[in-house]
């Protein structure tokens, strides 16, 4: 795992919002090609975490790397076209556009057409059947012309997957994508993650327990802001300073119910 | 979840689309009967429907940034103004030729909206629409005060007619004018609808939609937001042009505070985003603050605020709003949707 060089690397990352540290000197390495979700009680800093990975806000001090480039002072959409792209908790969508044209705007980006002002987007053959594929990956090409606004829940969270992926991610961002997901959509979701392309590297900050040991194969645990440990998920779940962390007792028994109410 | 009942769902549309053909036949059958107001009407009804031209495309323009780009403006006119007087004093020092003062006219647009813009798309929302504000009272208070370029609160006037084709007389009969007006108009609107079907069209509708998200695609969208200040300039300044050679008169009450505030009413009356709605807007409003304002002996202002409050209470989404709204108005006896509603489950 040493021997290449990570998808992306954290190190040292702090974000202080006043005496408060949100993320505290927080360094972890992903592995390309990897599973990797990031764990922690209500208030660890995973949310912060991510928006400083993402480049949704700026880190107050550490860096963040990219296949080993610094990408610590690039803008969030510099950072996605460098292929570094999240999707976001709660569902970001251009919702008076239709499920298709959600794709296409990310899609003609990575084209390189976006301010091209002659010739109609619904004549662009390529784009829509890439457009088309991206849906059909995700379960949604029924799903095509209707609005984003009128789809369900589940199908604007795959929805927000499917804008991502239309970019042509190589570091995909999921931030928390159960959310608010019923135990039957959380399902299909799981063989969404376990569906993407292989090359695809995802970083995943999630709540559910369940889904992140269905997917993940490694896990990083944290707690008030630190670093408290990486691992594989098995170690992740043997470890008593996991459980100290989740429940602040020995007691183990609610570890794995209901976290999402918390 | 979707993924396992997409058995039940209709096959996925065609990605294939024929050519537009009601939408090409309607656009020719309103361009027809746009073409036929000089036959049937006298002349101050023409130099009306001259002026509603006009603002149509000033409309448009408001549009485009209110509508399309999600960026309400209140400071158009002071392109449009910039505009007017580039088409008047090229007319005048230089060339009557129409094509000419409407490419420089254009030109001056563009590039005022490209020096100005980036300080107004700092601001989003209301924050715009002030920077907007700010922006249309100073081109108001220049106009008035540059008398050796704008001739100052005199106006500019002996502007003279404008030359459609070259190589003949100048437009100086109401109706002739009308045409050339109606011409440009044309031009303009299909070039604006290429623009909305276009990549960047839709990069502007995302940039309505959700700003964040575009940015998260890798989207530098202030760039987009500049673009799309630049073009709506341009626009607004092609219209400013049209008023000079029809009107052959430009002052500074031309680009107050009044006509960027009458271009907002007519997209809402129309219906904000859409380009048929706007023009079609601008018709109302124009007729409105003219024609019924006469008859009511000067109460156009009373007049367009009744519109405006009818307008919003009634058709909140424009005329161009969808049926919904027109059926809530004038409700048939049991429309389709009644039907669906009632029927069991």
């Amino acid at each position: 795992m040493t021997s290449a060089t990570p998808a992306l690397r954290v190190e040292g990352l702090s974000r202080h919002f006043g005496s408060l540290k949100a993320v505290d000197e927080v360094s972890f390495e992903v592995a390309p090609g990897s599973r990797h979700a990031v764990i922690g009680p209500n208030g660890a800093g995973k949310s912060t975490l991510f928006a400083l990975v993402a480049g949704a806000l700026p880190a107050t001090s550490g860096s963040v790397w990219l296949h080993g480039d610094d990408v610590t002072l690039l803008t969030e959409h510099g950072r996605a076209r460098r292929g570094l792209v999240r999707t976001f908790q709660h569902s970001s969508l251009f919702l008076t556009a239709t499920a298709r044209e959600n794709v296409l705007l990310a899609l003609q980006r990575r084209h390189g057409v976006q301010a091209r002002p002659w010739g109609a987007v619904r004549r662009r053959r390529a784009l829509l059947e890439e457009a088309d594929a991206v849906l059909e990956r995700l379960f949604l090409h029924h799903r095509a012309g209707q609005a984003a606004g009128a789809l369900s829940h589940g199908e604007r969270r795959q929805l927000e997957v499917a804008v991502a992926l239309a970019t042509s991610p190589s570091v995909l961002l999921l931030d928390e994508p159960a959310a608010g997901m019923s135990p039957a959509d959380t399902q299909a979701f799981r063989e969404i993650v376990l569906g993407l392309p292989s090359k695809v590297t995802v970083l995943l900050v999630e709540h559910d327990l369940d889904l992140v040991f269905g997917v993940a194969d490694r896990v990083t645990v944290m707690q008030l802001g630190r670093h408290l440990l990486t691992g594989d998920p098995d170690e992740v779940r043997a470890s008593d300073a996991v459980q100290k962390a989740y429940l602040g007792a020995e007691d183990t028994s609610e570890l794995f119910v209901d976290e999402e109410g918390a | 979840m979707s993924a396992t009942s997409s058995g039940m769902t209709p096959a996925p549309a065609p990605v294939r689309r024929p050519f537009p053909v009601r939408t090409t036949v309607l656009v020719g059958v309103v361009v027809l009967l746009l073409a036929l107001v000089p036959w049937t009407f006298g002349a101050f009804t023409v130099a009306t429907f001259t002026r509603a031209l006009v603002f149509a495309v000033l409309a448009m323009s408001v549009n485009l940034l209110t509508g399309v780009a999600g960026m309400p403006t209140l400071g158009q006119a002071a392109y449009f103004g910039v505009g007017a007087y580039t088409g008047a004093l090229v007319a005048i020092h230089w060339s009557d030729l129409g094509v000419l003062q409407l490419v420089l006219a254009t030109l001056a647009g563009v590039v005022a909206a490209l020096v100005t813009g980036p300080l107004a798309i700092r601001g989003r929302g209301v924050a715009f629409l002030m920077i907007t504000l700010a922006i249309g009272e100073i081109g108001f208070s220049a106009a008035g005060r540059l008398d050796s370029v704008t001739g100052g609160t005199d106006g500019l006037s002996g502007i003279p007619p404008v030359v459609a084709v070259p190589g003949t007389e100048g437009l100086v009969n109401e109706g002739l004018i009308y045409y050339y007006v109606l011409v440009v108009a044309v031009v303009a609107y299909l070039a604006v609808a290429m623009l909305l079907r276009s990549p960047f069209g839709l990069t502007l509708r995302g940039l309505r939609d959700n700003e964040g998200r575009l940015r998260a695609v890798g989207y530098r969208t202030d760039s987009y937001a500049l673009a799309a200040y630049v073009y709506a300039g341009g626009l607004a300044a092609l219209a400013g042009s049209l008023w000079a050679s029809s009107q052959r008169f430009v002052a500074p009450g031309d680009l107050g505070f009044e006509v960027s505030a009458l271009a907002l009413l007519a997209v809402i009356v129309g219906g904000v985003g859409s380009m048929w709605g706007a023009c079609l807007g601008a018709l109302v409003v124009v007729f409105t603050q003219d024609y019924l304002g006469q008859l009511f002996s000067g109460h156009a202002p009373l007049l367009l605020g009744l519109l405006f409050v009818l307008a919003v209470y009634l058709l909140p989404k424009g005329i161009a709003g969808g049926r919904s709204q027109w059926r809530r108005l004038f409700p048939r006896e049991r429309s389709q949707e009644d039907d669906e509603a009632v029927t069991p489950v």
